[in-house]
């Protein structure tokens, strides 16, 4: 009941946060210093054309009267058309989500294969040389900006070493470099939060009780301590879609991959502004989406959690 | 032993203090470091076929598709690194106290709409907030400095809220309040002073953050206007030729990654140092 209780108030939350969403997404699209209207009436038309137009949008209604049209619309996926492609968003959006969940789903298996191993090693060798070089090492990670690692990977295994493709999307090939870009990157933060959730399990007395059996260390560490300290590192990735989704639009641009993150790209460079709003409205419902479920799934990974 | 030896003695974090100290020194003097103008578009930069020259002992680190001078535009592009960074995080760090400060000590349903607020901003991925707040104000200098803080303050209220509503909780303010303090009082002698060791490593920790995101919006061509000499522009500007002349990405990216590097292991000394909580887990 209480479990049910804490869902529902969540929920709750979750959406008055998507309501805002839609608010600043809406006010934003109004700081616009372009006219949609002028945009689409083209530069001949006359005032009279304009007006109609802009009847014809709503766009002459009260502001709330829009905004309450405006959501309307989204709820029925309407996003709204761009202005250079002449094509819905939310098709737009669509058509290129498959490529944004395949580089997704590169990213979060290199950020937990660099990330978890890394913080294993850190907080067994804690205070020690090992401990200090894998923290360094993740600063750097964290440290480097992602679209100069992306250049470089592609400096070096595409162009000098010709082992992958130049960029593009279609093969797992071309996959590799842009994940292990997000990888490097993510992956320090990764290998920190797992070295903190570690010591914190290192010290519980289970372990102690393993380690009196007589049991050796790498099967404490790997056994006994991995399995309790790896579950809220791996929750995380709920909390992780901002990073993401920041992260795509840069590698996105680096390695020409058809996902959101170029078409939010592409839409900046002719400030296409239904577009960037449109995206910034995914990636936002996204990142929400995913700190509720992180939310959902921690209790259930760890029961001290648990409302009682 | 004093903070400021056990400071010196970490050797990260004298190593990221010697880096800041030899880049905001590089920022100062760059008329009198930099061996050429960073705007000069020499003859002799270009190869007769017109592209750029690798690094020589004429140009250091190279130059540019315009025949520039990269560590001239290097030492001058510090100083747009370390204005946007600084000036970015410090308007941040400003905001995000006032407000963490006020959700925690007003409570209520002010300090309650205020960390709702918080929660929204969050929600938001930064770069994309920071993309859609650039399109709509051309970008200038300072306009870049204001996208990157108002995408960034929410970390810091976050924190600030967290320690202000746990003191104000606290007995020894209670005891202050029980003999009749007033809230300015309470505020400003008896809760601010504890904030400051938070305040203090925001301010260097979250600099690695706003040179880093100043660096990938220049990047994305949304930075600060060409010619002004910027290091994410510089590789932004260079990224169709990178293959035939990868020095140009090499140096700018390795100057990013340093001074974000820096301010990170500083920032996270600091936070060892200041935090008795944190005290013996490093």
């Amino acid at each position: 009941m209480s479990t049910l209780k804490m869902l529902i108030k969540r929920l709750a939350a979750s959406g008055a946060i998507i309501i805002g969403i839609t608010m600043i997404a809406f006010l934003l699209s109004f700081l616009i210093p372009a006219d949609p209207v002028r945009m689409l009436a083209g530069r001949s038309a006359t005032q009279e054309t304009v007006e109609s137009i802009r009847h014809e949008l709503g766009l002459d209604q009260p502001l709330p009267v829009q905004y309450i049209k405006y959501l309307n619309r989204l709820a029925h996926g309407d996003l709204g058309r761009s202005y250079k492609q002449k094509t819905e968003v939310a098709t737009l959006i669509w058509s290129r989500l498959p490529a944004t969940l395949w580089l997704m789903a590169g990213a979060i298996f290199f950020e937990l294969l660099i990330g978890i191993p890394a913080g294993i090693y850190a907080s067994a060798k804690r205070g020690q040389r090992g401990d200090k070089t894998a923290m360094v090492l993740s600063f750097i990670g964290v440290s480097a900006p992602q679209f100069v690692v992306g250049l470089l990977l592609l400096y070096v295994f595409a162009n000098l070493l010709n082992l992958f493709p130049l960029g593009g999307y279609g093969s797992f090939l071309h996959l590799v470099l842009p994940a292990v870009t997000l990888g490097i990157t993510g992956g320090g933060w990764y290998s920190r939060m797992m070295r903190s959730s570690m010591i914190d399990v290192l010290q519980q007395d289970y372990i102690r009780t393993a380690r009196a059996k007589g049991l050796g260390e790498p099967k404490v560490v790997l056994v006994h301590a991995l399995r309790n300290a790896v579950l809220p590192v791996i929750a995380m990735i709920g909390l992780d879609i901002g990073f993401f989704m920041n992260g795509a639009v840069v590698v996105e641009s680096v390695f020409g991959w058809p996902g959101i993150g170029q078409l939010a790209w592409q839409a900046i460079q002719v400030i296409d502004i239904p577009v960037i709003m449109g995206v910034t409205l995914v990636a936002a419902l996204s990142i929400v989406i995913g700190n509720f479920l992180a939310d959902l799934v921690m209790p259930l990974i760890d029961p001290r959690l648990r409302v009682r | 032993m004093s903070l400021f030896r056990k400071f010196i003695k970490n050797r990260t974090a004298f190593f990221g203090a010697v880096v800041i100290a030899g880049i905001i020194l590089a920022a100062i003097f760059a008329p009198v470091i930099a061996p050429y103008d960073p705007y000069e578009q020499f003859f002799e930069g270009l190869t007769l076929e017109g592209a750029p020259k690798p690094p020589s002992a004429n140009y250091w680190l190279g130059t540019d598709l315009l025949g520039r001078d990269l560590l001239s535009r290097l030492i001058y592009g510090a100083r747009t690194s370390l204005i946007i960074g600084v000036v970015a995080n410090g308007v941040a760090v400003m905001i995000g106290t006032i407000f963490g400060v006020l959700g925690g000590y007003i409570g209520g349903w002010i300090g309650g709409a205020i960390m709702r607020f918080t929660d929204l901003m969050m929600a938001f991925p930064a770069l994309l907030l920071a993309i859609a707040l650039a399109a709509i104000f051309s970008p200038s200098l300072w306009i870049v400095a204001l996208v990157i803080a108002l995408v960034n303050w929410v970390w810091v209220a976050r924190i600030i809220y967290a320690q202000t509503k746990s003191l104000k909780e606290s007995e020894f303010i209670e005891s202050v309040r029980s003999i009749g303090a007033a809230w300015p009082r309470i505020l400003f002698i008896h809760i601010l002073p504890h904030l400051i060791p938070t305040i203090f490593v925001w301010s260097t920790l979250g600099i690695s953050t706003t040179v880093l995101l100043e660096a990938t919006l220049s990047f994305l061509g949304i930075g600060v206007r060409p010619p002004t000499p910027s290091w994410g522009g510089i590789i932004f500007e260079s990224q169709s030729y990178f293959l035939d002349a990868p020095w140009l990405v090499f140096f700018p990216g390795i100057a990013i990654l340093l001074l974000a590097l820096s301010f990170n292991l500083v920032g996270d000394t600091l936070r060892d140092l200041l935090d008795p909580t944190q005290r013996g887990r490093g």
